[in-house]
């Protein structure tokens, strides 16, 4: 079976790589872009019948730093 | 004063950190990071700067999670003492030994330059051998440096007087301009400029010396 985990900064913590995307894609003239969040997406491959609860605890103590991130776990 | 410095895959300021303790007085043995355990009688464990696991995933995170990183949690719990420079201060946040945690610089640079540093606490044995309030020059080298967290931990760091090193000239979006923050116990620092890089007359300046200075002093004696 396969997760996918969709990491994402926090709602209010500031993200300047998102910042300079938005900048960017303003000067390719790109206007009306109000803003830009960046994340990360991490592809897992599992043993068949993984539990959510398995992925999450994986999110919890490695895959995000949950002072930061969140994360939403996908099962493929 | 016997001291421990953890050699990660892409650690590059060990060898500086094990000099800089060296000629403070103290006697550094140097621990791997498959090693399970710390060697007997260790008083402070450094965690030095560089690129642990070429901060793959997040700065520190794959570090954290590195057998000997469960020595270092432990030791701190004992009421260990542990210095974390630059990388060595994202892992300990990675490992929630320390709050918060290091985003990207806010101007998105990677920066390498001697920045003024306010010393803000001397209570602690690694900013006791400094003035309260005194100005020192020490370098950074970092391209996530930014430190954060929520409003509550700020309240407390300042609060509790747990903030050992502002920034004269915020370089990279710091909150509340930390530099450096102590452990509640005050026995655990991390700090992203680098004392072992301004720590003798051949680096340009000798500010760091007094921390190191200080740390063998003090635990010579505890």
């Amino acid at each position: 079976m396969k997760a996918r985990v969709h990491i994402m900064l926090k709602t209010g913590v500031l993200d300047p790589q998102g910042e300079a995307v938005r900048h960017a894609l303003g000067s390719l003239g790109f206007d009306g872009v109000k803003s830009v969040r960046q994340g990360k997406v991490i592809e897992l491959d599992l043993k068949d019948g993984t539990d959510e609860a398995t992925i999450k605890d994986m999110c919890e103590r490695l895959l995000a730093n949950t002072v930061i991130e969140s994360y939403k776990v996908e099962i493929l | 004063m016997h001291a421990a410095v953890v050699v990660f895959p892409g650690s590059n300021c060990d060898r500086d950190l094990a000099v800089a303790l060296e000629r403070a007085g103290a006697r550094v043995s140097m621990v791997w990071h498959k090693d399970t355990a710390m060697p007997d009688g260790v008083d402070l464990i450094g965690v030095p700067g560089g690129f642990s696991f070429g901060d793959y995933l997040r700065c520190g995170a794959i570090a954290a999670n590195s057998p000997i990183c469960r020595a270092v949690k432990d030791h701190a719990d004992r009421g260990g003492y542990v210095l974390g420079v630059c990388n060595g201060f994202q892992i300990l946040t990675e490992t929630r030994v320390l709050p918060g945690t290091l985003l990207r610089n806010a101007g998105l640079k990677y920066i390498c330059r001697a920045v003024p540093l306010t010393v803000v606490t001397t209570d602690s044995a690694f900013t006791s051998g400094y003035d309260a309030g005194q100005t020192i020059t020490v370098p950074i080298a970092h391209h996530d440096g930014n430190y954060h967290a929520d409003a509550e931990t700020l309240r407390a760091l300042a609060a509790e007087d747990r903030i050992a090193f502002r920034y004269g000239d915020n370089p990279n979006g710091s909150a509340d301009d930390i530099a450096g923050i102590l452990s509640p116990n005050r026995r655990v620092l991390g700090m992203m400029p680098h004392p072992e890089r301004m720590a003798e007359t051949a680096h340009g300046g000798t500010d760091g010396a007094a921390m190191f200075a200080g740390l063998v002093q003090q635990l010579e004696h505890a």
